[in-house]
């Protein structure tokens, strides 16, 4: 069987003697001896630090009382920062699925064989940017805002400010049907399908009829990746919006059903 | 070849039993160079040669390796915790004041892992972030991107799980808002959508699956132990052998092609 040496298929152990990288060093010692300095001051860092900062212990666990605010390990604060906006099936389960599956396909989805091993913007602008949005703009961003700015109630505090637990916040967010003027629950969830099952499918289908001749990257990319690669981006998007449809408009669920609300 | 040195360490270094451990010369020769690393089990995790990006710490930011490294400061941590610690409702809060004022040393061991564990979990985050940003998951290396994200999850879970271990209010409080997501799973949570369809409620959810209970109580806490100090390091450390094994076949380090 000939070896295969398109891109898609690792290349065979021979084929590394045929082309020798002429920048080769030993391991031993240059590599080695890097690891060994690395890891000599990571320990003293980790010695200093466990010695200066003790790891916090309160009180025994009491399932009587429960603290105000109860605030999840800060590397899932982000999830809980959606609480606000989301229900808990969404975000604190079917969210943190798709954010799983969605790192797990980018490689079968980036099919841009430029920016392979070195740093690169230009030749990956979309990759990048929406790779950086997602993770400094929202899961970094969540994950500070749930720790620094929540107080009791969830409620926001400026870091410092006084924690009044007795703070009281109205509660005057709405359905966006009603809000749009369309009040019978049954067209509102007609509506709200539409809005969310439009926003997520029906976008990406326009742009698809729109721009697929004219782009050779949308041709290159493919129907089926199109699709996937759409699906997780408006999505990703969708947090966004819905973020700010309550934070502009009072906008409580776009989606509202008797099983479930978005 | 061998030097003809005279003294007691040449000898020594001549001798039937020293060559039975130590198989080449020590001599600065590129052939000893390579079997330094290719003759030992644990430096066989290198390749022989690197490309000279490769040592560049702006290129790497040594996430990996770190992350491993910290990986291994944990197990070493938490096995000598092990020793002191019960994960019964009765003791555990009493150990952790036992390592605290009692156990030699035992407040800065309990440090360096709890700290360890957070630093770990921030330097997965950033090799994802640098292998994203260099485009390492790019062919051949797709695979391996997602046993990454894979261990990712793990450290995560890792994490969460030692969260509850210490039994005071911060743990079993920050472990019941993480778990309580867990009951509204569509069809299988009981505060669920459609949970009415699976006919579950709060003692066969797939909440109390983990939880072992409506609250979160001793039961947790064993199942917790459990799985933080059997379950997922084993499940992990399997997955971080195909993840290094992987980086070697698919052509050692990223770079440009």
């Amino acid at each position: 069987m000939a070896p295969p040496s398109s891109p898609e298929t690792p290349a065979p152990r021979g084929a590394r003697r045929k082309r020798p990288w002429p920048d080769q060093v030993h391991a031993w010692p240059y590599l080695v001896r890097l690891e060994m300095l690395v890891a000599t001051a990571v320990m003293a860092l980790l010695t200093v630090w466990s010695i200066a900062v003790d790891a916090p212990l309160e009180e025994p666990a009491n399932p009587t009382k429960t603290p105000n605010p109860s605030k999840a390990p800060w590397y899932f604060l982000g999830l809980q920062e959606l609480l606000v906006y989301f229900d808990p099936w969404f975000a604190g389960v079917v969210l943190p699925g798709m954010i799983i599956v969605g790192l797990m396909v980018i490689p079968y989805l980036d099919v841009n064989p430029k920016g392979n091993g070195y740093y690169c913007f230009r030749d990956r602008r979309f990759a990048v940017s929406t790779f950086l949005f997602g993770f400094l703009g929202l899961w970094i961003s969540a994950i500070l805002v749930g720790t620094f700015a929540r107080g009791p109630g969830w409620n926001l505090y400026a870091p410092g400010q006084y924690w009044d637990a007795h703070k009281v916040v109205a509660i005057t967010s709405r359905d966006l049907p009603p809000l749009i003027g369309v009040s019978d629950p049954v067209a509102g969830m007609i509506v709200g399908a539409v809005v969310v099952f439009g926003f997520l499918f029906g976008i990406p289908w326009l742009f698809w009829r729109l721009r697929r001749d004219k782009s050779p990257g949308l041709r290159q990319l493919g129907a089926v990746r199109y699709a996937v690669t759409a699906f997780f981006f408006m999505s990703m998007l969708g947090v966004v919006v819905k973020i700010g449809l309550r934070l502009g408009f009072d906008v409580k669920y776009v989606l509202a059903t008797p099983w479930l609300n978005l | 070849m061998a030097s003809e040195k005279k003294g007691w360490l040449s000898a020594l270094r001549r001798s039937y039993v020293w060559k039975s451990v130590f198989r080449h010369e020590y001599e600065d020769t590129a052939r000893n160079r390579a079997l330094q690393i290719s003759s030992n089990v644990f430096l066989h995790l290198h390749p022989t040669k690197v490309r000279r990006h490769a040592l560049r710490l702006r290129f790497t930011w040594c996430m990996g390796g770190v992350t491993f490294l910290l990986f291994l400061v944990l197990v070493v941590t938490g096995v000598i915790l092990m020793f002191y610690y019960r994960p019964t409702g009765e003791y555990a809060y009493h150990d952790m004041k036992y390592l605290e004022f009692d156990v030699p040393f035992g407040m800065i061991l309990r440090n360096m892992h709890r700290w360890t564990a957070h630093a770990m979990v921030i330097t997965v985050w950033l090799h994802m972030f640098r292998v994203f940003m260099t485009g390492s998951y790019k062919p051949p290396r797709q695979f391996n991107w997602v046993v990454g994200v894979g261990l990712l999850v793990l450290t995560m879970l890792l994490s969460f799980t030692g969260y509850l271990l210490p039994w005071d209010q911060l743990s079993m409080w920050a472990v019941t808002v993480g778990t309580n997501m867990g009951s509204a799973t569509p069809l299988a949570g009981h505060e669920g959508p459609f949970a009415e369809l699976l006919g579950v409620d709060a003692r066969s959810d797939v909440r109390a699956l983990f939880t072992g209970g409506r609250l979160i109580g001793p039961a947790t806490l064993l199942r917790f132990y459990v799985l933080h100090c059997v379950f997922i390091p084993i499940v992990a450390s399997v997955l971080m052998i195909v993840h290094f094994w992987r980086v070697r076949k698919d052509g050692g380090i990223s770079g440009p092609l």
